[in-house]
């Protein structure tokens, strides 16, 4: 009687662990393209750029548009692969230019004002930006049709769990993406200027670099790697309205607070971390706790290691 | 380019007028620097001295006044510009990018060239003249001892086989043999063809290698003469502790 009592939830626990791991990477996936925009951002402008949960979900709309271009009444016009293509391609420009706009407008102004503007500046864009898109799209829930590309059933029976074809699809790309930025950064020259720039920007001019293109092209990057993740969010839980980047933007700060804000690996592993966490939580405690766990997952950081799990201790300036 | 008996000017100030917000800061300083020069500007605290370093590189942007580079007017030109040109800088306290290796370092002081050649063999002879960076290529800039890091600032700025050298405060912050070890290492850079302006504070120092020297008070040039008369020159000391 006694093991019995014990043993059962036990049993559903290791019976569903492989399951639930999957779908904590998948959504740990989707957090870390998130929290590397926002780790990028603050390494080069010590700026928590709080609009950038909303490029996220315009780029989960331009996906969404896209994908109902390609996919009229009588079905796909090309291959299903080159239509998710295509949608993660154009949401990544789209929030690329978006990124660049914001930072010319929002925060090139503020350069070299007290960090608490350009901190507000980001909060007014992201009132801006979900406004303007209730307004010309409606606050409706729009919803991908995966189905039409990807067949539900499509997947891999692993045996101790069910890989589908879109979470891989989500896993997979995101982690491509996610080997191109980390060559792009240790690789390129744009990469070596951009980590220069982030370590001490007067020395980065001093060395020749373009200070504001760096800053330029590190909004490009990070917004459209928010751009691939709202497309990807579409592509797996389908649902998307204008409201979704709040939460998500959260959790992508969280994600890399919680790795180190403003490296790079962090931000990847932050994202994972947390993807799992809350997985977990709403798989083996209740879904009620679902967002419960990313603020005390942040809390618990900002207490114990405030510099994050790969985070550089502060720099000293001499 | 204007000539003076056989010297050719390389950097000129003509009357620089510059401003931090309502102060104003450098009036109306002028000063000139010959090809193959080690010239040093002498100044305490607050005496402008590093914002004429920062007005040549293009850091601050003068009110008024030209800055006249190999010839061409540059003071409304970027830092890249600048550099492109042939200005590189050792900044105040080096600077170093701690958190990339002494190799990335290097390239980022020549960050600006496309030669591959010309930044190969570059890279061979500063290795050359700086042995234990070699040693360390792979090692962060950030765990060096500060002598080495101001052999790695001093590479770093030759990689850009600058025509100009700027020099902002060499002595600072290191030990007193390391800043003659580094004053020798400036002269030697200098003999082999590099022109050196060098913004300093230990005038004794900075004159026992320099040609000429002059001396910066309060945002205006008070001095300027030969290294050998500015070192017994009375009115320097004056100018010099005079706060």
């Amino acid at each position: 009687m006694h093991t019995q009592e014990v043993g059962k939830p036990m049993d559903i626990f290791i019976a569903t662990l492989p399951q639930q791991i999957i779908n904590g990477l998948t959504l740990g996936a989707v957090y870390a393209l998130i929290a590397l925009g926002y780790s990028m951002v603050y390494g080069v402008l010590q700026l928590l750029n709080f609009a950038h949960g909303d490029v996220y979900m315009v780029g989960a709309f331009i996906g969404y548009g896209v994908m109902m271009a390609f996919i009229p009444e009588s079905g796909p016009l090309f291959a299903p692969v080159i239509i998710i293509i295509l949608m993660l391609l154009v949401a990544m420009l789209g929030c690329g230019v978006l990124g660049i706009v914001i930072e010319q407008f929002a925060y090139r102004p503020l350069r070299n004002s007290p960090r608490i503007a350009p901190l507000i500046s980001a909060l007014g864009v992201s009132f801006f930006i979900q406004n303007a898109i209730q307004l010309t799209l409606t606050a409706q829930f729009r919803n991908y049709e995966t189905e039409k590309l990807i067949a539900p059933a499509a997947g891999i029976d692993l045996g101790f769990a069910r890989l589908s074809a879109t979470r891989a699809l989500v896993i997979v790309t995101a982690i491509v993406l996610m080997i191109v930025l980390q060559y792009l950064i240790k690789r390129t020259r744009l990469g070596k200027a951009m980590r220069a720039v982030a370590i001490d920007r007067e020395a980065a001019a001093m060395m020749g670099v373009n200070v504001d293109r760096v800053i330029i092209f590190t909004f490009f990057i990070g917004s459209a790697l928010a751009g691939a993740a709202g497309v990807l969010t579409g592509i797996v839980f389908t649902r998307v309205w204008h409201f979704m980047g709040f939460a998500a933007g959260l959790k992508g700060f969280t994600a890399a607070v919680l790795g180190g804000i403003g490296n790079i690996p962090g931000a990847m592993l932050g994202g994972f971390i947390l993807g799992l966490a809350e997985t977990f939580a709403v798989g083996f405690i209740s879904a009620t706790y679902k967002d419960v766990v990313a603020f005390v997952v942040l809390i618990i950081v900002l207490l114990l290691r405030p510099r994050g799990l790969l985070g550089a201790r502060i720099p000293q300036k001499v | 380019m204007s000539n003076n008996g056989t010297k050719t000017t390389l950097l000129r100030l003509e009357d620089i007028n510059t401003y931090y917000g309502p102060i104003h800061i450098l009036q109306g300083v002028s000063l000139e620097v010959f090809a193959g020069e080690l010239v040093c500007l002498l100044g305490g605290n607050a005496s402008g001295k590093s914002t004429t370093l920062k007005t040549i590189l293009g850091i601050v942007k003068p009110a008024s006044g030209r800055v006249v580079f190999n010839g061409e007017a540059i003071q409304n030109q970027p830092t890249g510009y600048r550099v492109e040109r042939g200005m590189a800088v050792v900044p105040e306290n080096r600077r170093i990018f701690g958190s990339m290796s002494v190799l990335e370092n290097l390239e980022m002081g020549a960050f600006l060239r496309h030669d591959r050649d010309g930044i190969k063999a570059d890279f061979e002879r500063i290795l050359g003249l700086f042995p234990r960076l070699k040693e360390r290529l792979h090692q962060l800039g950030g765990t060096l001892s500060g002598g080495e890091q101001q052999m790695l600032a001093m590479g770093r700025a030759l990689m850009s086989r600058p025509k100009l050298l700027l020099m902002d405060e060499p002595s600072m912050g290191l030990a007193p043999k390391l800043v003659e070890q580094n004053f020798e290492l400036i002269q030697q850079v200098n003999q082999q063809g590099t022109t050196v302006f060098m913004v300093e504070q230990n005038a004794n120092m900075a004159l026992s290698i320099a040609h000429r020297g002059y001396v910066v008070q309060t945002g205006r040039i008070v001095l300027a003469d030969e290294a050998k008369n500015l070192l017994d020159n009375e009115q320097l000391r004056k100018a010099y502790l005079g706060r």
